[in-house]
């Protein structure tokens, strides 16, 4: 800050409040999300307890026997500390050195996937083994004093079956992506490229589209769906399917909803990729889809990934859609969880949905940690340029 | 480019547009003008009970559906006119009550609930969304470098959380005695039961959505930050200008255009409030417009889906929309008048 001229530079009171404002809005934002996590892992009577210091150190939960001891949290950390710490300085050495060139992403997918195995092995396989052999002989050190339980999870993907819905929203989010952005990618280049009337009203279309809100278009999808066998087995013949609870419907239909948004931003990051480059390509003789395969494509994969995030997460994110088109044998992660908190009969119930709203958000928490750069370039993508 | 790469370009999209939300958009138009109903018949039934000597026997009129050869019930959609959006809107009993100046049976009707909810949630949070976003944006323009990402990663996670879960996790904390409920009970001195009436659910929703966008507009508000032309600001102070002139006369201005982007979009999203009346379960007190369409297409005890309701409660949610976006679209349309291609 030293290079600001003195009389821009601000007085302390100001510069403490704002700080302190800060502090505060952290702490507003990353709470509810840092407590719902901490009461997945307690049992009932601490997760709900009035007192937060309870539902902090879980004294019940310790009493029924589950709980880490200081070494359990030392061991656990250091871990922790070392995978950090290996995916920082160790990992990108050996992806570069071991993917063949110019794949170099291919070489981070499987390089990542893999780590992270390695990652699960040790900390939920290996490391529970080992202090559990440790934690006796320890004395004082290996008794438990933080409360900590994971039956919760254990009741909620197991016994629950919570990992079929957590297929369900990999099968439709996957399928939301990929269809989106092929989809996409096409119309935003073409009207990125024309500057015709044409494009213009598409584009505005595409946002009174985005402005509807998704029950409206749901009413107009339902009784179609329901009703499909009936109407498409002129054309089928008699195997035609009921669209309704089929996931490749859903995925067309987020798809569609997806598109005005997907068409609008996926054009502003093809605007910033300079109109020469294609033209050059042209001039020696290249179509304009060869251009746009040749020329293009090469150079637009940080747009494309930024806005298949954002596809992601209206897919990962929605409510109204699947839980109205799909049924209970196809339920996605989201509208299954709603089963769960309004049959709250018990606080253990209670507790399930805490940890299946846990399970729904760590894949969300992961994707900030990778993307934020990408995310924090969508969102202003829209607003700076456009 | 030529018409035909356009279109070739286009196609894809502009097909799945048209077939997903054009085509549906009509069918509800139509639909909120017809009724599908089971053909029904009165058939004279005789029940005989096996009795003392001789049998009772009764015969009713029962009402039933009429089957078709596959034993499917046969239905009839018949043109009804504006019969649905009578049974959403409830006019009679709407005009009864303004008539009476009984606010609160006007509150009975679910629609005028709804939209009594939907508008005040909208005006509400749209100034709180824009003064928290900005102030963040300010604070965060002010630390050092360093500590600004882990800054930013912390205010994403409200946006990015699935909003659903989101009203969890506020709702957890307030639900029976959770510590929040039990902090504000110390506090307070008394006992509170904060699910139980409508205002404070409300609040509760609007605390949640102004947590959930307020970092949406603090990113944009942020970037355009970067964009301030110093040679201005050193300008304003030099001719004397305090720090709040500075942000009033130089700073606010400049942010103006993202301020109407921020306000458009979050007014779009914020009509469509949904996920808090799922998240808090909320229905018993407060409904909003698009859980109102929501609630008609889920089916009820008997399996029935009221579709031509919810078509016309669809189409009424569907006019504070288009009047929500003339204003943009004007400008829009000015924009494009004014710019050359």
């Amino acid at each position: 800050m030293s290079d600001r001229p003195r009389a821009m530079r601000q007085p302390v009171s100001l510069r403490l409040g704002s700080a302190a404002f800060l502090a505060f809005w952290c702490l507003i934002a990353s709470f509810p999300i840092f407590w719902i996590a901490v009461m997945s892992f307690k049992a009932p009577v601490d997760a709900f307890a009035a007192n937060p210091l309870d539902v902090i150190l879980g004294p019940a939960t310790r009493a029924a026997g589950q709980g880490l001891s200081i070494l359990d949290i030392a061991a656990g950390l250091a871990v922790l500390y070392l995978t950090v710490r290996f995916a920082m300085r160790w990992l990108p050495g050996r992806v570069a050195a071991w993917s063949p060139g110019g794949q170099v992403w291919a070489g981070w997918i499987i390089g990542g996937l893999a780590y992270g195995v390695a990652f699960v092995v040790v900390f939920l396989g290996v490391l529970p083994v080992v202090l559990g052999a440790l934690n006796p002989v320890l004395g004082p050190l290996g008794k438990p004093v933080l409360g900590l339980t994971t039956v919760h999870y254990h009741s909620v993907w197991v016994e629950n079956e919570f990992y079929r819905n957590f297929l369900n929203s990999l099968l439709v989010t996957t399928g939301v992506v990929i269809v989106s952005l092929t989809v996409g990618t096409l119309a935003g280049y073409g009207l990125a490229r024309s500057g015709s009337n044409l494009a213009f009203w598409l584009l505005i279309v595409a946002l009174v589209f985005r402005a509807l809100p998704h029950s409206v278009l749901v009413a107009g999808y339902l009784p179609v769906f329901i009703n499909s066998a009936e109407w498409l087995r002129p054309i089928l013949g008699d195997n035609a399917p009921t669209l309704y609870g089929q996931p490749m419907a859903v995925i067309a239909v987020l798809v569609s909803i997806n598109q005005p948004f997907t068409i609008w931003m996926l054009r502003s990051f093809f605007q910033n990729i300079p109109a020469e480059l294609d033209e050059a390509a042209r001039v020696d003789g290249c179509t304009h889809f060869q251009a746009f395969r040749w020329v293009i494509m090469p150079v637009m994969w940080p747009g494309v990934i930024t806005t298949g995030l954002f596809s992601f997460l209206l897919a990962y994110n929605d409510f109204l859609v699947t839980s109205l088109l799909l049924d209970a044998t196809n339920q996605t992660m989201v509208p299954a969880i709603a089963g769960y908190f309004n049959r709250e009969t018990t606080t253990t119930d209670q507790v399930e949905a805490v940890a299946a709203a846990v399970s729904i958000t760590a894949p969300l928490f992961l994707l900030v940690m990778i993307f934020q750069r990408q995310i924090v370039s969508g969102l202003t993508a829209g607003a700076v340029k456009g | 480019m030529h018409f035909r790469t356009f279109a070739g370009f286009v196609g894809p999209s502009v097909f799945l547009m048209l077939l997903f939300i054009a085509a549906p958009l009509v069918g509800v138009f139509l639909g909120s003008f017809q009724i599908t109903q089971p053909v029904v018949e009165q058939v004279e039934v005789e029940t005989c009970t096996p009795g003392f000597l001789t049998q009772t026997c009764t015969t009713e009129l029962v009402t039933r559906p009429i089957l078709d050869e596959n034993g499917n019930i046969t239905t009839t959609t018949e043109w009804v006119g504006l019969t649905s959006y009578i049974r959403v809107l409830e006019p009679g009993r709407a005009w009864d009550a303004v008539r009476d100046l009984d606010y609160n049976a006007l509150m009975q009707i679910d629609f005028w609930a709804a939209l009594r909810f939907t508008l005040m949630f909208t005006l509400v949070t749209l100034p709180l969304v824009i003064g928290f976003g900005l102030a963040i944006a300010l604070a965060v323009n002010n630390v050092a470098r360093s500590i600004k990402g882990p800054v930013i990663f912390v205010s994403l996670l409200p946006f990015i959380i699935t909003p659903v879960v989101g009203a969890l996790s506020i709702r957890w904390l307030f639900i029976g005695d959770g510590i929040l409920t039990s902090a504000l009970e110390m506090w307070l001195d008394r006992d509170l039961a904060l699910f139980a009436q409508a205002w404070t659910i409300e609040l509760m929703m609007l605390f949640y959505r102004v947590w959930h966008v307020a970092p949406f507009a603090f990113v944009i508000f942020y970037a355009g930050l970067q964009t301030v032309n110093r040679d201005t600001l050193e300008s304003a102070i030099i001719d004397g200008a305090s720090r709040w002139d500075r942000l009033r006369y130089v700073i606010i201005p400049h942010l103006m255009p993202l301020i109407v982007f921020v306000a458009l979009i979050h007014l779009m999203d914020s009509y469509r409030v949904f996920e808090e009346i799922v998240g808090f379960s909320s229905q018993a007190h407060v409904i909003s417009l698009q859980w109102l369409t929501y609630d008609f297409l889920q089916p009820d005890d008997a399996g029935n889906r009221a579709y031509s309701r919810a078509s016309a409660s669809a189409m009424l949610t569907m006019v504070g929309i288009v009047i929500l976006l003339i204003p943009l679209l004007r400008r829009t349309w000015r924009d494009h008048k004014g710019a050359p291609h």
